[in-house]
């Protein structure tokens, strides 16, 4: 099966005054139809840019470089911002993070949904008009037609996130990006948009890229997992790989930092990683984990290297297999 | 909306109301009215004369009253200078304030709208920089100064245009780019910062996100939201527009109400001074009100207030 987005090698580096902020620093990964893929990490470790880039919204100063980034074939970095506008929105579409603001006051929620379908699909006001109706049904928004006539303001965050969600299907993306859709959100609502999420994802057949920072999220809707810290990925897998056998240590300490009922103790303190994220700015050597790594070593400071263990199976570490799988052994019967 | 409006309309009438009070009071605010109509060399019993003829001895009430209900008609006394309907006068000198004020207050807005969007487009970039220096000028140059640099370029050096009166069109476009330059910087300055603001938003964000191209981003998301700071301001300047710049009705001799306003207090002619104040008052209140009812349209989250 060909991937509907294959990207190797992309960085993204942010001019500041101190010099530049390499934020990304050469990812690979990549996504196939009616697949989930999540990317986690803290804030700051490069997740939201990584999706802008994707879409081709980075912001103007920022330098972006990858030795792929294609999009079900072509490639998206050699495209010119015309070509680009007509992918957006149509082909790959995205979800964001704060559905308070990312709607435009000053239109109705009928204007904005019906706007990408008559663009891409040169559609009449009625037939989008229909589509937009329909998609507001499937993604559970009672008396839709009148809806159409509402502004954002009129609609709670929830709804408004479920229109953010029926925008972005529109067009029936090959390709969704949500970048944080339910942080947000009340907690009883964000099981319902990730439901809502992974069922779309299924029943349009399109790939999913979910950006979060919450493992609860991954461990309910992911396929594939991808972990980031500082810039790079530091280990990626299938679902089960990661919670079941985490290898990096960072993996480890984040599956650490989820309190089990039953098996964590009443009142002992949950896991927790010491330390902040170093600065990305300027020349970076060695593993950017180390000043928080329990296992840090002499090597850590000049080398992190790759192990790929299978196809989309690898992780970025010092130690070897053998002295990760027994930490991660420890930690999971821990 | 209709709620909003029928508030609003009643708002304004509140504020107008205030406003004739006060500019009825204007009457006792210069000393007694009937000394000074009577002149100088009026006796004792001629201003008790003249006080009884302009009924200026009956209780301060009625006289208020008497002077809204005909004001209210059109009807705003006789010019102490002139000796005619005030009414008269100044419906003969409105036009040509009016005229100059829509004038330069289209001036404006076409020049800094645009302006103000492609400085905010490319924030710190030529272009920018070049508005910037637009406005810095237009804000620090005395406009009778940049009227007499004009009249010697268009008028002198080349005699293009006319300089003085307001018979034809082409008397008007010079007051009209000295007028209307006033107001630019302004109402730049503020469509460049909302439209910075709206630029960095979430929904514009999405809008691009939607693969909108760049015009529809710009000119539907963004400046929709951009402009409602922009509509208040232009409506304030607009008001000081329609009412005439002496300055500038001086330089040009076009004389129009700002003008007559002007001559009209070294005259103490006070009912033509009462009815200007008051017109221009109400176009003030007229505009303002305008201006709560577009925003209402450019923002819906207005209309529920």
């Amino acid at each position: 099966m060909s991937a509907v987005l294959e990207v190797k090698g992309l960085t993204v580096d942010i001019p500041v005054a101190a010099g530049d902020l390499h934020a990304v620093r050469g990812i690979d990964f990549s996504v196939e139809k009616g697949e989930t893929l999540c990317i986690v990490g803290e804030s700051g470790c490069g997740k939201s840019l990584t999706s802008l880039s994707i879409m081709g919204l980075l912001p103007k100063r920022a330098k972006i470089a990858a030795e792929t980034m294609e999009f079900a074939g072509t490639d998206l970095l050699g495209m010119k911002e015309k070509e680009l506008a007509s992918i957006r929105g149509n082909r790959m579409a995205m979800i964001f993070q704060e559905p308070m603001t990312s709607l435009n006051p000053a239109y109705t929620i009928g204007n904005q949904l019906m706007e990408p379908y008559i663009r891409h699909k040169k559609a009449s006001d009625k037939e989008a008009r229909e589509r937009a109706i329909y998609l507001l049904e499937r993604v559970g928004i009672t008396a839709a037609a009148s809806r159409l006539s509402q502004y954002p303001h009129q609609l709670s965050g929830g709804l408004r996130q479920r229109v953010m969600i029926a925008m972005a299907l529109m067009c029936d993306p090959e390709l969704i990006i949500a970048d944080e859709p339910t942080t947000a959100l009340d907690v009883t609502i964000q099981a319902q948009i990730l439901h809502l999420l992974a069922e779309l994802r299924n029943e349009f057949n399109s790939a999913l890229i979910l950006i979060t920072h919450d493992l609860g999220v991954v461990a309910r809707v992911a396929d594939k997992v991808a972990v980031m810290y500082a810039g790079k990925i530091v280990e990626a897998g299938t679902v089960e790989e990661i919670f079941r056998k985490p290898l990096h240590p960072y993996t480890q300490g984040l599956i650490n930092c989820i309190p089990v009922p039953g098996k964590t103790a009443r009142g002992s303190r949950l896991g927790s990683i010491p330390g902040i994220v170093p600065t990305l700015i300027g020349d970076i050597r060695g593993c950017s984990f180390r000043n928080r790594c329990a296992f840090a070593h002499d090597a850590c400071d000049t080398a992190d290297p790759y192990h790929s263990l299978a196809p989309g199976r690898g992780y970025r570490c010092t130690l070897d297999v053998a002295t990760c799988e027994a930490n991660a052994k420890e930690l999971v019967s821990a | 909306m209709l709620v909003y409006t029928l508030k609003r309309l009643f708002i304004a009438f509140l504020v107008a109301l205030t406003v004739s009070l006060i500019t009825f009071s204007l009457t006792y605010v210069a000393g007694d009215p009937a000394t000074a109509i009577a002149g100088e060399a009026a006796t004792e019993a001629d201003i008790e004369y003249i006080r009884e003829l302009y009924g200026f001895d009956r209780p301060i009430l009625i006289q208020y009253a008497e002077w809204f209900l005909n004001a209210m008609q059109g009807d705003f006394g006789q010019s102490f200078y002139f000796k005619l309907p005030v009414a008269d006068i100044l419906f003969e000198r409105l036009p040509i304030s009016m005229t100059l004020g829509v004038c330069a207050i289209t001036f404006a807005i076409s020049l800094s709208i645009p302006l103000g969007v492609l400085a905010a487009m490319r924030p710190n970039s030529f272009l920018d920089r070049l508005a910037l220096g637009i406005s810095v000028v237009g804000q620090a140059m005395p406009s009778f100064w940049f009227a007499l640099m004009l009249i010697v370029i268009f008028a002198v050096w080349y005699p293009i245009l006319p300089t003085t009166g307001s018979e034809s069109w082409e008397h008007f476009i010079l007051p009209t780019i000295v007028l209307g330059y006033y107001a630019t910087p302004a109402i730049m300055r503020l469509t460049r910062t909302g439209m910075l603001e709206v630029l960095g938003s979430d929904y514009i964000r999405t809008a691009r996100a939607k693969g909108l191209p760049q015009h529809v981003v710009l000119f539907k998301h963004a400046l929709r939201n951009a402009v409602i700071p922009v509509v208040s301001l232009a409506a304030v300047q607009f008001g000081f527009m329609l009412g005439g710049s002496i300055v500038i009705e001086s330089i040009f001799a076009l004389h129009g109400a700002g003008y007559l306003a002007w001559e009209s207090i070294g005259r103490n002619d006070l009912p033509v001074v009462q009815a200007v104040v008051l017109i221009f008052s109400l176009f003030y209140i007229v505009l303002t009100f305008l201006s709560d009812l577009l925003n209402a349209w450019l923002d819906p989250r207005i209309r529920v207030g």
